[in-house]
């Protein structure tokens, strides 16, 4: 906390006072244009996904849901190819949630960790660290898909 | 013996040594900004054929402070300490490099204030009549810094307008308490001040009370005007924290009319992407060394105050919740 029991001389201006002014100059995130880039990112990810969907089922004769598993197996790939080619961390500087949101991020969020602590050793850095990004996502998005499971039991 | 403090937290120095040599290493980014002529060595890529950034760093550090020992053309045995500091866990980038050199070390942790301090010890350690040569310095690595506080690097985030950029860089100066160059005159210590703010990615906001309050005391201290420098310094608080320093002066009642500005906003082009600026302890290292010390040598300037900035947070503080402390360290340099 805050000292309030200075020797003078003291800065004029109260925690209380600084916060506002603080408030009044922080630069603010631009909305619209960080909306319209996320979204023009993340349709696009989403629109190579389906055409490769698509693409799957027209032209090697998979199942629908074969070439949704083949196409999501396809776009992590993609993901952590970009990742190691150091492109993925400046898709998402221009397209925000837009990048991050996709099974695409996802891939970003297990690679970037595993490229990283690669220097520290594979068993307390690439096996220590690897889900530093994706853990709590792991943890929290199963635990609530347990939840949900015992709900939709319960109701039916 | 003469008492050499002044007011409340400020010392002068009655032989006021002298800043003999600076030499400066800086990373790709830093050396397409707009100080890229005041820099010794830039280094074409982040590793520097090393296999890990964090060797890179101690390998910048030890590379500035060889060459400031070489510029002033001194024996390396001449020096009688060694002071420096960085932001890696146990200051890791200083040991290493001190252990290249082997000579007497002394290991600093000002967060980004590190270069301020380091001279406002040197300073001290010289015209106490302890040292007659002391190096001075600090380093910053870019990648180093953001595994450590933030991301793995190729982590994709969106960085907050007011964030800032890590410099990668490493800057030494030798003082000593004879020769050429500009003279140490006086020193601020500054005290730790905290003003509630939480968010890690505004450092600028969190620092700025803490400069301001250093400033303060520092005039008030050794009773200088406003107006006494060519030019007034902070480390490296960036767009934002520059903004709200001066409104906390204006504030305050100190009017510093003069050029005032900031490493961080010097050191980074608004078209390379930063955002608010650079930081880091190199930050403040590498613009003084580079090009405060040119210009000074010069003529162009002839007073200068600068004033480290740290933020004295750590990754476990923040995610418990705590707020950001800050110090801020000043020093004043002339050239007569």
């Amino acid at each position: 906390m805050p000292n309030s029991d200075l020797r003078p001389p003291t800065l004029k201006v109260t925690p209380e006072e600084y916060k506002e002014i603080t408030k009044k100059l922080t630069p603010k995130p631009k909305v619209v244009k960080n909306t319209i880039l996320a979204f023009l990112v993340g349709g696009l990810i989403c629109s190579i996904g389906q055409i490769i969907i698509n693409s799957y089922m027209l032209y090697l004769g998979l199942t629908k849901l074969s070439a949704q598993i083949a196409g999501t197996a396809t776009l992590i790939f993609l993901g952590a190819l970009l990742t190691g080619l150091g492109v993925y961390d400046e898709i998402v500087r221009v397209g925000g949630a837009g990048g991050i949101i996709p099974v695409t991020g996802f891939a970003n969020s297990m690679v970037s960790p595993a490229l990283e602590y690669k220097k520290e050793g594979y068993v307390f850095g690439v096996g220590g660290k690897l889900f530093t990004i994706a853990g709590p996502i792991l943890v929290y998005g199963i635990a609530s898909s347990i939840i949900v499971g015992i709900i939709y039991l319960l109701l039916r | 013996m003469k008492n050499k403090k002044a007011g409340n937290q400020s010392v002068f120095f009655q032989n006021p040594p002298v800043v003999i040599s600076g030499y400066s290493v800086v990373g790709p980014k830093e050396g397409q900004g707009p100080l890229r002529d005041s820099f010794d060595v830039i280094l074409k890529d982040t590793y520097d054929g090393e296999k890990s950034w964090e060797k890179t760093e101690a390998k910048m550090l030890e590379r500035s402070m060889r060459g400031a020992i070489d510029k002033a053309q001194v024996p390396l045995e001449s020096v009688d300490y060694i002071l420096a500091g960085d932001l890696l866990n146990q200051i890791i980038s200083s040991n290493f490099a001190a252990r290249q050199l082997g000579l007497p070390f002394i290991g600093l942790y000002g967060a980004c204030s590190t270069m301020a301090l380091s001279l406002a010890l040197g300073g001290m350690l010289i015209d106490g009549g302890y040292a007659s040569k002391v190096l001075c310095s600090a380093s910053s690595h870019h990648d180093t810094a953001e595994r450590q506080y933030r991301l793995p690097t190729e982590q994709g985030n969106q960085r907050p307008m007011y964030a800032q950029w890590t410099v990668t860089g490493a800057g030494s100066i030798l003082l000593a308490d004879a020769g050429n160059g500009p003279k140490l005159t006086s020193a601020t210590i500054g005290r730790v001040i905290d003003y509630g703010e939480t968010d890690t990615n505004n450092m600028g906001a969190a620092m700025a009370p803490a400069v301001a309050d250093t400033i303060l005391n520092h005039f008030q201290d050794l009773n200088r005007p406003p107006d006494y420098y060519d030019l007034v310094l902070t480390g490296d608080l960036g767009v934002l924290g520059l903004q709200l320093v001066t409104e906390l002066l204006k504030r305050s009642n100190l009017n510093i009319r003069n050029t005032f500005t900031d490493c961080g906003v010097m050191i980074f082009d608004t078209e390379q992407d930063t955002h608010a600026g650079g930081s880091g302890c190199g930050c403040s290292a590498v613009v003084l060394t580079g090009n405060i010390l040119s210009r000074m040598q010069s003529g162009e300037i002839k007073k200068v105050l600068l004033i480290g900035s740290g933020s004295l947070h750590s990754p476990a503080s923040a995610l418990q919740g705590e707020s950001m402390p800050a110090i801020g360290h000043a020093i004043s340099l002339e050239m007569q």
